[in-house]
């Protein structure tokens, strides 16, 4: 996870920029142009600098690092003691809008601009100390445009999701993905598997704590998997040789035995997932083309199915009407197109037969989805005294999952649960709780997997549940988990 | 087995759980002819777990069974021998990933205490990150590395006994993480910034009191420490329940047949009594130079 040996900012990152509590995630590239917080600007400048770097936007839209800036409001501190004296007449401040205006397009230091404000406030010295410390505070976060540039990691853009995009994420907040995490004893070597429906936020910070050790296998709906997310981890290219992926609507025949490659969803969802996967994966995906150019060459045609290749017939005539004299460059689409058809079904092979082997170290299950027929499928993948998580937006579906679950039997240590988060203000003589939290960040039900009894799911059953009922009621505070 | 690498099968010398029921699990050092008291009878250890799997139903002398699982940091946590008070698997989620742990990473904590947050910190951090924990109780300290030397991660941390206000964490320059969960974490902020990395690294300090918080973020401040913000988790667990309630009868005619009986339906309820505090947690970013 190194962008660089001294962790600089190089062209090609994967970056986030932020402004106070907000985050933007960002590839970096030259001369292109960036819209963030209402304000455009180039990345060029921050090139080479280090993360954590924090940058001016002067004119232009050039980036300059910021220099350290002596205290402004050093001159005679004068201050009221509270404020009965001031009063509302919409006249305090000097300044007119026109007058702001002006000074921002002479391209006047945002500095300097709340200077200003602040010389014109006809109240401002009436003011309590720490009013108008807050009154400075708000005034800078307007007219101070300053701009870091940090590394992207679970935490930076799970709290960005959740804050820009959450219907992307199912509402996932990032205090509930960082339990999901521990309770599913995410680690290097595991070999998990994944199911999620949260843009591969999950499976990016499922990636980030295994590290490129181990393997991962995400289960996807539809044509394929999506990582818009994933890709904004930056992860080195290694961390992708043991991703794999497998279509859900596969997983019946997995488990019956009757699954094959010929059954693969057809073109055109295929069609999504390269694309999908060219937005964030586009290099590796190229590397990979190209290391094995030579081989499909001889081998592809053998692989591939008659339907299929029906198809790349259709696509050929069909490009051959459109562009006729293009031939040579439709002989490369066709190849190149079961290049990637031959390249997939390689690599479903190896997903399913990860999955046969049915000794997965964990499940992560977050998606909008309902998780009973999931977790009731997907959990035949997994070893005996296994962590597993699911994930629900709501908590109805994961009472039915649970109940379910007791029925199948093979699962101990059930657990529904939820956490609350809650932000402080800290500041001499002013602490207190954030105004506002956040209303809901979703349920967790997580349990263990053991041996399950084929034929006695039945009498298990009532065995654990003769077993777990009554001693919940021993439930004693101490001992809870906290 | 170890704490950082799974198993199948248990094997003389394992740390296991057996599990009772819910909540009620205790940890076990299977060993060769070893025999282990239940509610449910006796485990003899050379015939009931050694050889079995992970997970195994294991019968027990009186009939009754348990379950006998691959020990975790979450497990552990919930069983292990309180020598202070600890850290549950909720604070050390957050802990964890807002300190942006990761295999490789390089973390400092103090004090070590019960080695709660050390062993959820190892396996994180495994198989080539490092853990420098500083206690400066002895037996404390001297108790924590025999843990750690019995649960297979030894290679992964080192364990210092001295005092983290007065010396540090005696690494410099090193750690992309430190966590602190001590009486008077101020005192120590300047030696977490030296022990942090050049370049930076993350902050955290769990404290009960508010008035401990205060200090630390002014020291914090001090020490030039950015993005300071403190917060506080807490985890609802809810019991799964199925409820019924009566419908009252208002009188209505007999015809109306909703008017006796009750009302089915599923419910998550929330215990009775939980935890509603434990400690605000700090973060910051050392920045750079």
């Amino acid at each position: 996870m190194e962008g660089g040996p001294s962790g600089r900012i190089r062209e090609g990152d994967c970056a986030v920029l932020k402004r106070d509590e907000v985050f933007k995630a960002v590839l970096v590239l030259r001369r292109r142009k960036i819209i963030f917080e209402k304000q455009w600007f180039y990345l060029d400048n921050a090139i080479g600098h280090i993360y954590g770097t924090t940058f001016e936007v002067t004119s232009g839209g050039n980036l300059q690092p910021k220099q350290e800036v002596e205290e402004t409001t050093t001159e005679t501190k004068e201050a009221g003691t509270d404020n009965r004296n001031i009063v509302d007449d919409g006249k305090s401040q000097k300044l007119t809008h026109d007058d702001i205006k002006a000074l921002k397009d002479k391209g006047i230091k945002g500095q300097e601009i709340v200077q200003q404000l602040i010389e014109n406030s006809t109240t401002f010295r009436d003011k309590t100390e720490f009013a108008q410390d807050k009154y400075i505070k708000k005034k800078k976060k307007k007219y101070e445009a300053v701009i870091t540039i940090v590394k992207p990691s679970t935490r930076i853009l799970s709290t960005m999701y959740y804050a820009r995009e959450p219907g992307k994420i199912n509402h996932l907040r990032y205090d509930t993905l960082a339990q999901m995490l521990t309770l599913g004893n995410v680690h290097a070597g595991n070999k998990m598997i994944v199911m999620e429906t949260c843009a591969g936020l999950v499976l990016g910070a499922v990636m980030e704590r295994m590290g490129g050790y181990g393997s991962i296998i995400q289960m996807y709906p539809g044509g394929g998997p999506v990582r818009a997310a994933t890709s904004c981890f930056g992860f080195p290219k290694p961390f992708f040789d043991n991703l794999h992926e497998f279509p859900l609507s596969e997983v019946q025949s997995l488990l019956s035995g009757t699954f094959t490659t010929d059954t693969l969803p057809a073109d055109p969802e295929e069609n999504a997932l390269l694309e999908e996967e060219s937005n964030g994966l586009s290099e590796e995906k190229q590397s990979s083309l190209q290391e094995t150019e030579e081989e499909p060459a001889t081998e592809a045609p053998m692989e591939i199915s008659p339907t299929e290749e029906q198809d790349t017939m259709d696509i050929n005539t069909e490009d051959v009407e459109f562009k006729g004299s293009k031939e040579k460059e439709n002989k490369e689409n066709v190849r190149e197109k079961q290049i990637k058809q031959w390249e997939r079904r390689k690599k479903l092979q190896e997903a399913a037969a990860l999955l046969r082997e049915k000794n997965a170290d964990g499940l992560i299950v977050a998606s909008k989805f309902h998780p009973t027929p999931l977790l009731l499928s997907l959990l035949e993948f997994v070893a005996p005294s296994r962590p597993f998580v699911v994930y629900c937006q709501y908590k109805e579906p994961l009472l039915e999952c649970y109940t379910k679950l007791r029925e199948r039997g093979g699962v101990i240590n059930l657990k529904l649960s939820e956490t609350w988060l809650r932000n402080y203000q800290v500041l001499p003589d002013r602490s207190h709780p954030k105004l506002t939290m956040s209303g809901g960040g979703g349920y967790l039900l997580s349990g263990i997997t053991v041996v399950l009894e084929k034929g006695k799911s039945d009498s298990s059953d009532s065995e654990a549940l003769k077993m777990e009922e009554p001693s919940c009621k021993r439930c004693k505070l101490q001992d809870l988990p906290c | 087995m170890s704490f950082v690498e799974y198993g199948d099968t248990i094997k003389d010398g394992d740390t296991a759980i057996v599990f009772l029921g819910h909540e009620s699990m205790f940890p076990v050092k299977v060993q060769h002819g070893t025999v282990t008291q239940t509610k449910y009878g006796v485990i003899r250890h050379s015939t009931d777990l050694i050889g079995k799997k992970y997970g195994s139903k294991v019968t027990c002398s009186k009939g009754g069974w348990v379950f006998i699982l691959h020990p975790t940091p979450e497990l552990w946590t919930m069983n292990l021998p309180h020598r202070t008070q600890i850290l549950y698997s909720t604070d050390i989620s957050i802990i964890t990933m807002m300190l942006e742990l990761k295999p490789g990473s390089i973390v400092c904590e103090s004090g070590t205490g019960s080695g709660s947050l050390s062993h959820a910190l190892i396996r994180t951090v495994a198989p080539t990150g490092h853990l420098y924990t500083v206690e400066f109780h002895q037996q404390r300290a001297e108790k924590a590395r025999e843990e750690f030397r019995e649960h297979g991660v030894e290679h992964l941390v080192t364990v210092i006994n001295q005092d983290v206000c007065k010396n540090g964490f005696g690494v410099s320059n090193i750690a992309d993480a430190v966590f602190l969960d001590i009486p008077s974490p101020w005192e120590a902020i300047g030696h977490a910034k030296s022990a942090l990395k050049a370049e930076g690294g993350r902050i955290c300090s769990f404290s009960p009191c508010i008035e401990q918080v205060q200090r630390t973020c002014l020291a914090m401040e001090e020490y030039g420490f950015t993005e300071i913000n403190t917060l506080e988790i807490l985890l609802r667990v809810y019991n799964v329940r199925t409820i019924s309630l009566q419908i009252p009868d208002l009188g209505k005619a007999a015809e109306d047949n909703s008017s006796t009986g009750t009302v089915q339906f599923k419910s998550g309820v929330p215990l009775r009594e939980v935890v509603g505090h434990t400690g605000y947690l700090t973060f910051a970013t050392k920045s750079l130079v």
